[in-house]
């Protein structure tokens, strides 16, 4: 569990992330939602430590993030797998490197013991002849697949995924979503995933917390996100035509 | 003014950060084979071909502005070798390797940087910095002596050439010359200098692709900066060095 408590952040005096509060919680997909540019990135990068807050606390198991240092920050990173928005993969090393990088870095493991961990997580999301490729020669859903083969190779307990989605097709996304879904559940661990896309907040919301311009304007799941009378919500949830349909739908079947 | 002391300041916290070394050892070591390779091996090519081409050059001015009859035959010889040892092989070599190394440096980690791969690093609980930078910096440092000297012995050949195949002078006089009055510590100074500059051409181009911030156009941005300091800086070190080696 993740509990980010009164988050602020700002970037030379202009504010990004305002009063922010939630409890992430495990073995659930928790999801950040909200519109291009309303802080999403912001505050999943400051949850790690990729930016330091201004004010606030983040607490990781009830450990606090924000009082410890350098080093037992890095104790706390081993156990945080992350996907992002690009997939980052390291571009100077191929697909399986990519994936033995941190067993490389921080186990004392066999080669043997190595390669068998790296074989399981790419088979894990399904990656079968691609270990000597370079991440510039395959797919981008390929390169998220990997990337998420990465982070889960030293067994995270919290896992973030910064819009898992971007740049695939709906196909793909699907299959995306569908495996980081089955990895939190199969693992039980904290997952925190941003997205604005309303196909995975439908399918995989246990927890949403929506933001805008940096607030935390509404909290729920995908069982309540339709029932919101919340406008800013609404302007975000309907604003693709099939949900405007729905909603159409549903308020003449009310009638 | 202001910011550039806030740079400096900058750029020693950043060194701070590549000499808090706490990465394995064994990684380190194939990231310095890779990187001796990728900037110094890399590099002997156009040492090589623009030291010929500059002993050669040497060889023939000197030549040509020396035919007054008093002004001895070695001269020409002894030019062209000091002027190689003294700050072309180090200095000259500096600027051009600041053109070449430092923009590969500048953009490779810069892209690193805008792609998320630092952070990636970050997150798993490497030190970033000390991982990309330091294999970098020690390569520099150990391989540019290297260049100095292919430097040193391609110019002085190229020089040797110009003398063996043109009439423009004896081959003798410059044999002759290239060994008159030799001073060894030349030399040494040169490879001196060399330690200063490896240093520089990787460290300042990797401090400017470590903090880009943006995009492919910013990567392009820092690269020409990081260029343009390596050289000032080159060039203010080498002075500094002169004066406490040579006076
Ligand atoms: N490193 C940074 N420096 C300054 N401003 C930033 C930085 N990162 C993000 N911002 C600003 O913070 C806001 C939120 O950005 P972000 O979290 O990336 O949005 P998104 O929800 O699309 O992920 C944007 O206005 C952006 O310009
Ligand atoms: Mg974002």
């Amino acid at each position: 569990m993740i509990k980010v408590q009164n988050v602020f952040k700002s970037f030379d005096s202009v504010g990004v992330l305002d009063d922010i509060s939630f409890e992430f919680e495990q073995g659930k997909n928790n999801l950040i939602i909200g519109q291009s540019g309303s802080g999403k990135t912001v505050l999943l990068k400051s949850i790690v430590g990729l930016f330091e807050i201004d004010k606030g606390d983040i607490l990781y198991d009830g450990a606090s993030f924000s009082s410890m240092n350098l080093h037992q920050r890095r104790d706390i990173r081993k156990e945080i797998g992350m996907l992002f928005q690009g997939s980052a993969l390291f571009d100077w090393a191929t697909v399986e490197e990519n994936v033995r990088f941190p067993l490389d870095m921080f186990t004392d493991m066999s080669d043997k013991e190595k390669s068998d961990r790296v074989n399981y997580c790419l088979e894990r999301v399904n990656i079968e002849k691609a270990h000597k490729l370079l991440p510039s020669e395959i797919s981008g859903g390929m390169q998220k697949r990997v990337a998420i083969a990465r982070a889960i190779s030293m067994k995270p307990k919290y896992l973030f995924c910064d819009e898992p989605n971007s740049g695939l097709d709906p196909k793909t996304s699907i299959v995306i979503d569908n495996l980081i879904s089955s990895i939190t559940k199969e693992l039980n661990i904290t997952t925190i995933i941003n997205t604005h896309d309303m196909n995975t907040v439908t399918e995989f919301g246990d927890k949403i917390l929506f933001i805008a311009n940096g607030k935390k304007c509404w909290e729920g799941s995908k069982k309540t996100i339709f029932n919101s009378d919340n406008d800013e919500l609404n302007q975000f949830v309907f604003a693709s035509s099939v949900y405007q349909k729905f909603r159409e739908q549903k308020h003449s079947d009310e009638k | 003014m202001i910011r550039y002391f806030y740079t400096s300041g900058e750029y020693f916290i950043f060194l701070a950060k590549v000499f808090s070394f706490n990465n394995k050892a064994k990684t380190f070591y194939s990231r310095l084979i890779d990187e001796i390779y990728a900037l110094g091996i890399q590099s002997i090519g156009i040492v090589t071909v623009i030291s010929a081409f500059i002993g050669a050059v040497i060889t023939i001015q000197t030549a040509y502005n020396m035919e007054n009859p008093i002004l001895p035959d070695y001269l020409v010889g002894l030019a062209t070798r000091d002027s190689l040892l003294l700050e072309f092989s180090s200095t000259i070599v500096a600027l051009i390797l600041a053109g070449k190394v430092g923009s590969n440096i500048a953009s490779e980690v810069g892209t690193m940087r805008v792609t998320e791969q630092i952070d990636a690093l970050e997150i798993m609980g490497v030190n970033s910095a000390s991982f990309l930078v330091l294999p970098k910096i020690a390569a520099m440092v150990i391989f540019n002596p290297f260049l100095a000297v292919i430097s040193m012995i391609v110019g002085i050949s190229g020089g040797m050439c110009v003398a063996y195949l043109t009439d423009i002078m004896s081959f003798a006089d410059y044999v002759n010359g290239i060994q008159y009055a030799f001073v060894p510590f030349y030399v040494t100074y040169s490879l001196i200098k060399t330690l200063f500059f490896g240093f520089i051409i990787a460290s300042i181009p990797a401090f400017f692709g470590y903090n880009v911030k943006g995009g492919s156009l910013e990567v392009g941005r820092a690269s020409t900066k990081a260029v343009v300091a390596s050289v000032i800086l080159i060039l203010f070190v080498n002075l500094i060095l002169t004066k406490i080696f040579l006076s």
